[in-house]
């Protein structure tokens, strides 16, 4: 165990705890599979997360064939369309999303970015992978059961769920049910060490206002996720118990296919409130670490501190603690009580507050910024205008007399793919340009990189813009066909063949991004250590990739908050967190160097202080 | 939730951490607690276990108020079984402070007396289950019935959980000669112990008094 001491150490406090032994594997097994470090486990997780995200981009493609070219494709059936619809929904938000923001960037950025080596249960940490991968590989047999997988909607509302005549209604649920059961077990054992490490394993001199954004997103959602998720288990084991028993916690009384069923009094609602008291909370699971990756990569590339951090802080911690009161606005047309709907209404008009100051922050750090359009910054600020598309449909549905007629209509399906599918994947994308070169040592291709930036950009507003006026003229959603509705023109079909048709383009072109995911990592421009001059901690390991321990013999202090970009009169246009401040002269206090000081700061440290008081 | 955000945004006031470094002069609280990471990993833990039966106990009050409810009769060894579960937290409680004073012999006395009591505990709960069977009036489609199985069957789970640790702990205090090697793990088992049977108290006093 190393102490580290410091010739600095009157600007960090003392080493609190010893250094927690690390597992030292000597085995490829043990490096590489059966991995405790918390690099190995983000990998891990990313590439489980991407595969199967790449699966439910397939399905998403077979639904827009079906969507676009009715009576075209005749194995694409209603009953194989509405399993594809469930499965692509599932995937996408718990398998990929959920997965990828706090199993795979969370896993390795926290330990790096807080300047710990690793996170603090290494050996849970490791058994959460292989619990999400057993939960993944579980969700994936369902395709092979007979029935096939739930066509229940992402959403698995009862009755139908569990009755004949929904697809899967037997054993696809089942494992539906149990997969999420078991991903809920991986991920509070993720949940655990993520929180923890960032509040106990913070090197010397990082405080939490020292934190950078990216963290403060993960720990958040990490804190909604281990506090939100127990409502989707608890609603998941009922349902099982409902389907393999005949319990009736979701059943009410009734007739199905002419036969009354044995079920008795249940409450479809109440599982409605449990999904949802998950579901909301889940949405800004995933939405906040893509808004603390965001502020991150437009610090760095328009090379100027975040407006507001604490502001931005704030915000993470408002919308967290919002996002437990505004369930309801999923169940509007639900027949619940209507006062119940202005309640969540006015929550959910509250909770846009934080969200939009958020927003007015990261034009605000563009503004008269160095801006260096590199394809992470092309990314988030591509992220900037979809979420604020997608933010603004929300403040449409979050009021329910106009909740009311678009409610099962595209337009909620245009909605959520432009918050939560379009926005959190262009983070995605962007964090994944802006740390693969942590990861691998090499820079990803430039060229593909802008070429994939902008087909995926301009595609998915080609796809999903047209999609809201497809909802204003009633189409509903999860609809196999929609035949000869009276009400719905002709030019409504071919609106639905455009979009399938930039649907298609856009899956296709994230082939490019694959391949140069696998040619940059063979031939990728080496990176150094920090290519894009940032201050925060990963990039400042002594190797890259960083070894196990992550920096060296001795761990970093830290000096300064994340974002000390274009310091003026400072030499360089970003200063690392660890880079000590100036030397003391000798026998007089501290005087901070003004050349690393901002405007402000350098006036007021240059004003005499009162004799004997604190500045 | 209330809570947890209040916690995180008090380190975060009148703060600037724009400003430039001075010398330290850092009071706790910046976030951070004075604990260890692994009982941090036990409150954090406990906050979700706790969150998990809330919600159980918020959809069986739901589901209480439906008109097709029927009242549960509870088999008396339930009231047993609290018994033991509190001679188990009494136990656990007393190998800590064995623990804390050094005495190694209790400790391993104190470990066994909590994990007999716990399995016992377990053992009484089957049997609940099997006199509940028995009596036929109960079926999985009674809600009062299905409910009480899925509470004891989710605390049951826990609480082997808890046993599984247990185990570890014993076993290694039986290895070792010096208190200390062992203490934290003992702190925390009774840590467990004691909310679980909070937990049991609880939803015991739930099932007790719902009545329509």
């Amino acid at each position: 165990m190393t102490y580290v001491a410091h010739d600095e150490s009157d600007f960090a406090p003392p080493m609190e705890v010893e250094e927690p032994e690390l597992y030292h594997p000597k085995t490829f097994i043990g490096k590489y599979i059966w991995s405790q470090d918390a690099k190995v486990i983000a990998v891990q997780y990313s590439i489980t997360a991407i595969s199967v995200g790449l699966v439910a981009l397939v399905l998403s493609g077979i639904m827009r064939l079906q969507l676009g070219f009715p009576h075209v494709f005749s194995f694409i059936t209603p009953s194989t369309y509405l399993q594809y619809v469930t499965m692509h929904g599932m995937i996408m938000v718990i398998y990929l999303l959920t997965a990828l923001f706090l199993g795979g960037f969370g896993n390795y950025l926290i330990p790096l970015m807080v300047g710990a080596r690793d996170m603090v249960f290494p050996y849970v940490n490791m058994v959460s992978y292989w619990v999400y991968l057993f939960a993944v590989l579980l969700l994936m047999a369902s395709f092979f059961v007979p029935g096939g997988p739930t066509g229940a909607g992402w959403t698995l509302y009862p009755p139908q769920a569990i009755l004949d005549g929904t697809p899967g209604a037997s054993w696809g649920i089942i494992l539906m049910l149990i997969s999420l059961a078991f991903f809920i077990i991986g991920f509070t054992m993720g949940g655990l060490n993520y929180v923890v490490t960032v509040l106990q394993a913070r090197t010397r001199g990082m405080t939490m206002m020292r934190l950078p954004l990216t963290v403060w997103g993960i720990f958040m959602a990490t804190i909604l996720a281990l506090l939100a998720f127990p409502a989707l288990f608890v609603s998941a084991i009922m349902m099982t118990l409902d389907q393999a028993l005949g319990t009736s916690f979701f059943m009410p009384a009734l007739v199905s296919k002419g036969q009354q069923l044995a079920y008795n009094g249940g409450s479809p609602i109440l599982f409605q409130h449990l999904f949802w008291f998950f579901g909301h909370p889940e949405v800004y699971i995933v939405a906040l670490p893509a808004f603390g990756i965001v502020s991150d990569l437009i610090s760095v590339n328009a090379r100027k501190n975040i407006f507001g951090y604490r502001m931005m802080v704030w915000a993470i911690l408002a919308i967290g603690g919002l996002s437990f009161m505004v369930w309801a606005h999923h169940m509007y047309v639900s027949g619940m009580n209507p006062y119940f709907g202005f309640f969540f209404a006015t929550t959910t008009l509250i909770i846009a507050v934080p969200t939009a100051l958020k927003v007015y922050n990261w034009v605000l750090t563009l503004w008269r910024g160095d801006i260096h359009l590199t394809v992470p910054m092309l990314f988030a600020i591509g992220f900037v205008f979809t979420f604020i598309n997608g933010g603004l449909t929300g403040l449409f549905l979050g009021n329910v007399p106009v909740d009311i007629p678009l409610s099962g209509t595209m337009f909620v399906v245009a909605h959520f793919h432009m918050v939560m599918a379009v926005s959190p994947i262009l983070v995605v994308f962007g964090a994944i340009y802006h740390w693969y070169p942590k990861v691998t040592g090499r820079m990803l291709n430039d060229t593909m990189g802008k070429f994939h930036f902008w087909v995926t950009f301009l595609g998915t507003y080609a796809i999903y813009y047209p999609m809201h006026y497809l909802g204003f003229l009633g189409v509903p959603r999860r609809y196999y066909a929609l035949g000869n509705t009276v009400f719905i023109p002709e030019s409504a079909h071919r609106l639905n063949e455009a979009i399938t048709i930039a649907a298609l383009i856009v899956g296709a072109v994230q082939i490019v991004f694959i391949y140069n995911l696998i040619w940059s990592y063979f031939h990728g421009k080496p990176s150094g250590g920090n290519p894009w001059r940032a201050t925060t901690l990963e990039w400042q390991t002594p190797q890259t990739p960083p070894k196990h321990g992550n920096f060296g013999p001795e761990l970093p202090v830290v000096y300064r908050w994340a974002y000390d970009y274009s310091v003026p009169g400072a030499s360089e246009d970003f200063i690392p967190q660890n880079q000590p401040p100036a030397k003391k002269a000798k026998g007089l206090e501290a005087a901070p160097d003004v050349s690393e000081l901002g405007p402000q700061a350098a006036a007021a440290a240059t004003t005499p202080k009162p004799a004997g008081g604190h500045s | 939730m209330a809570i947890v955000v209040w916690w995180l945004v008090r380190p975060t006031l009148n703060v600037a951490p724009w400003m430039p470094q001075r010398p330290i002069e850092i009071a706790r609280g910046d976030g951070a607690l004075s604990m260890l990471p692994v009982q941090v990993g036990l409150g954090v833990f406990l906050a979700v276990a706790t969150s998990l039966f809330a919600l159980l106990i918020s959809a069986y009050h739901m589901r209480m108020m439906e008109e097709d409810w029927t009242n549960l009769a509870l088999p008396r060894v339930l009231w047993l079984n609290t018994v033991v579960l509190i001679l188990a937290s009494i136990a656990m409680q007393w190998t800590v402070v064995a623990a804390r004073r050094g005495r190694m012999d209790d400790v391993r006395k104190g470990l066994i007396a909590g994990g007999v009591f716990s399995f016992a505990f377990l053992a009484g709960q089957l049997w609940a289950w099997q006199q509940l069977n028995a009596s036929g009036h109960f079926t999985a489609a009674n809600p009062a019935y299905a409910f009480f199985l899925l509470l004891t069957t989710l605390h049951g789970i826990h609480l082997l959980g808890g046993l599984w640790v247990w185990a570890r702990t014993t076993v290694r205090a039986f290895r070792v000669v010096e208190v200390g090697k062992v203490r934290l793990s003992v702190e925390l088992c009774t840590v467990y112990w004691h909310f679980l049977f909070l937990v049991w108290a609880v939803l015991f006093a739930v099932l007790l008094h719902s009545h329509r």
